[in-house]
Formats: C-alpha cells, structure tokens, sequence
C-alpha cells in the first residue's frame, strides 16, 4: 500500500476543528496550570503543616507518575465519585492539574527568589502578610519563572494529545476518525504533526516575544 | 485486590525493559546527534538541528502513531513493543541531543585553545580534554531525561503494550476501583524512577571524586 496525500483535503475540517480543540484545551489548561501553580506554591511555602502534607503528598504522586495514568484516574474517578464531567472537561482538569504541580515547583524557587528585605518592608508599611505576597511577592516571582513556565506551556501542548485517549475529540482523535474512514494511517499522522509542529512554532515566537518584554520590565 | 498484583508485576517488568532498551536507544542516538551538531560540517549541523527540532516539537504519541501504524505502508512491520522501544527511543535522542551538547559546548573555550597550541589534534582534544568533563556535567541533565522517558513509556499502552498503564486502565475497566489501580502502578512507577535516581546519583558522585 503506498502512499496517497489526496484523500486529506475531504477530512480537512474535521482535522481544523481538531486543531481549534486542542488550542483550546491547551489553552485552558494552561490558566489551569499557572493558577493552580501559584495557589499550589504559596500553600507549599506558607500553608499551616496539616493543609501542606496532602499537598506534598498529591505534588508527589503527580511528579513521579505519567500523565496519561493520571488521565484515567481523573477520568474514570470523576465519574466514580458521581461527578459525570465532559471528556473535555476532564481533559483540561488532568492537564492543568499535571502542569499545576510542575508550574509549582517552578513558583516556589522564584518566590522563594525574591529578597526577604522586600516583605519585611512591606509589612513595616502595615500590608498583611497575604497583601505582601499577593501585591509585592508573587508579581516579582511570575516575572522570573517566565521562560521555564514557557516551556512547561511548549509541553502541555504536545502533551495534550494524550487527552484523545480519554475521548476527547482534539487533533489526535479527530484523525483517527479521518484514519477510520480511510485506512491511511500514515498520512493522516504525518499531517497532524505539522500541524502540531505549526502550533508550537506560533508558541515559541510568543514566548519570546513575552520574555522579551519582561527583560525591558526590569 | 491480591489477585490483580501479578498482573501488575509483570507489567511492571515490561515497563522497566522498556526503559531500559529506551534508554540505550536514546543515548546512541543523543552521541550521535550531539556529534552531528558540533561537526565541521554544515549539512550534518543542519540535519542534527532538524532531528532536534522535529522530534521535540511534535508529539511523541503522534510519532509512535506515524511508526505504527503508519510504517507499514512504507514497509516498516514492528510489533507494538519493537515500535514503542523505537519510537521512543527516538524521541528520547532528541533531549538527549541537547543535553550532550549543551554539556560539551560549557566547557570553557580557553582549555580547547590551549590543548590545540599544544599541539593536540581536535580529536585527541575531544578525546582527552572536553568529553572527560562534559561527561561528569551531563549525568544530572541526563538523569533528567531519563526520568522524563520512564513516564513516556506510558504512551505505549495507547498502541496496546501491556505495561504498567496499560494494565491500570484495564483493570480500571474490570474493577471500577480507578483510586486503587492508579495507586498501585502509581506505586510501582516510583519505585522504577526511585532507583534510577538513586544510580544517577551514585554515577554523579563517583564522577565527581576523580
């Protein structure tokens, strides 16, 4: 059987639509990961001992295993526990969770980065121990752990392509229907890593762009 | 519960030849790519750049795709195993392109200068003067890799090798306990990347006495 690139035209949306859904879901996973990257480090630094063992414990389990193990946990656990949530759903909670606890580590070594004299004058200036994180600490911490977050986010989008496992219908399941009807496996798979090395292109150009700006933020 | 253990067990085994043949693959392929990086010669340079870039910017669960069940229709039969030690395999090169390089070209200029006026070859100072000490700088980074490619060997149960993951999402789908399989291949996951942790520091610290 050798090879034919005609038949991809006729499947073309189906993979676009596959390319928009793992945008989207990288994306949403994303705000997942940074958000719950900076709650996860503040907790591990500055949380009282009984909230921060389970957070260590959960960080982790979620450092030494596979992200697609931790897909079917989420998964099949969700529903187990009577929460019935779209693959998609679940999708973004696996990937943010899982790039969360990586995030994490990154945010704890840029707060733990920014100089002690900082927070001591803010609370000399009468701001709340959580206002000094939140106003002074945090914003000077995000600004230094930028380009390894960049990565992790170049990551979570390859990684995404996991989620297809789980049913939902990004870039990788969507050619696997287009692979279904036409039996050309190869082509299929070989279009669909362009489009993933296109995406990843458009996101390295932005990181830079980002760190760029943040260098002139100095 | 006592009935899966086995089960898992075995999988357990599979997993860990995996990463050990993922491994080896790997680091043949990082010498080689790291040396196509730094030739003298531009088309190697460029295909070494190419290999990096491909590999890392897509996928690796496309890759094991387009390897298996792409390959044979261009005449590539593998079985689910052959094909996830290959493509990962592979995929693992590429990092570990970057690493080697990265440890060689962080060795100081100045030394490689020196060594020339004193009249060693490019090889021989290669031989006797950089890679000595780029090797002790890339063990870490190296390790890094590692544990990295010991959790992409769960991207093969997704072309069917019955593996750790693999095996928790079967019995996942027999038992209805996700909690409990997901601890216990969980488990066994860290135990693997426990020791090899433990034999890359072992190997850091020996490197470091001499």
């Amino acid at each position: 059987m050798g090879l034919d690139f005609t038949v991809i035209p006729q499947y073309m949306d189906i993979i676009l639509w596959g390319a928009l859904w793992t945008i989207l879901i990288t994306l949403g996973a994303a705000v997942v990961s940074f958000v719950g990257g900076i709650v996860l480090a503040v907790i591990a630094l500055y949380g009282p001992t009984p909230v921060r063992l389970p957070f260590r414990i959960f960080s982790f389990l979620f450092m030494g295993t596979p992200l697609l193990l931790q897909l079917f946990l989420i998964y099949f656990g969700l529903v187990q526990i009577g929460i019935d949530v779209p693959a998609f759903m679940a999708g973004i909670i696996g990937l943010g969770l899982h790039f969360a606890v990586y995030n994490s580590e990154l945010f704890q070594t840029g707060i733990l980065a920014v100089d002690t004299g900082q927070i001591e004058a803010a609370r000399t200036l009468g701001l709340s121990r959580m206002q000094a994180l939140r106003k002074v600490v945090v914003p000077q911490a995000i600004r230094d752990v930028i380009p390894p977050i960049g990565n992790n986010m170049i990551a979570l989008l390859k990684d995404s392509a996991l989620v297809s496992v789980i049913g939902v219908s990004e870039l990788t399941l969507s050619a696997q229907r287009a692979i279904g009807s036409t039996y050309r496996p190869f082509e299929f798979y070989v279009l669909v890593a362009v489009i993933y090395y296109i995406i990843n292109i458009f996101m390295e150009a932005a990181q830079r762009r980002i760190e760029r700006r943040v260098q002139a933020s100095r | 519960m006592q009935k899966v253990f086995p089960f898992f067990l075995e999988a357990a085994w599979i997993t860990v030849l995996l990463s050990v043949l993922t491994t080896i693959l790997g680091l043949i392929l990082g010498i080689i790519g790291a040396s196509a990086r730094l030739s003298r010669f531009a088309l190697l340079r460029f295909l070494g750049a190419a290999y990096v870039s491909v590999f890392r910017g897509t996928p690796a669960l496309i890759q094991l795709f387009i390897l298996y069940f792409g390959g044979p229709q261009i005449g590539i039969q593998l079985d689910a195993f052959e094909a996830g030690v290959i493509g990962l395999g592979i995929n693992a090169g590429a990092y570990m392109t970057e690493t080697m390089r990265g440890a060689i070209i962080a060795i100081d200029k100045g030394q490689i200068e020196a060594a020339r006026t004193v009249g060693m070859s490019r090889g021989l100072t290669m031989r006797y003067v950089v890679l000595p000490q780029a090797m002790r700088l890339m063990i870490r980074p190296l390790g890094v890799n590692i544990n990295a490619m010991i959790k992409a060997t769960a991207l093969v149960a997704a072309i069917s090798v019955v593996e750790l993951t693999y095996t928790a999402q079967r019995f996942i789908g027999s038992t209805y306990k996700p909690f409990e399989m997901f601890l216990i291949a969980g488990l066994l996951y860290m135990i693997i990347i426990y020791i090899t942790g433990q034999a890359v520091a072992w190997l850091d610290r020996k490197a470091r006495i001499t």
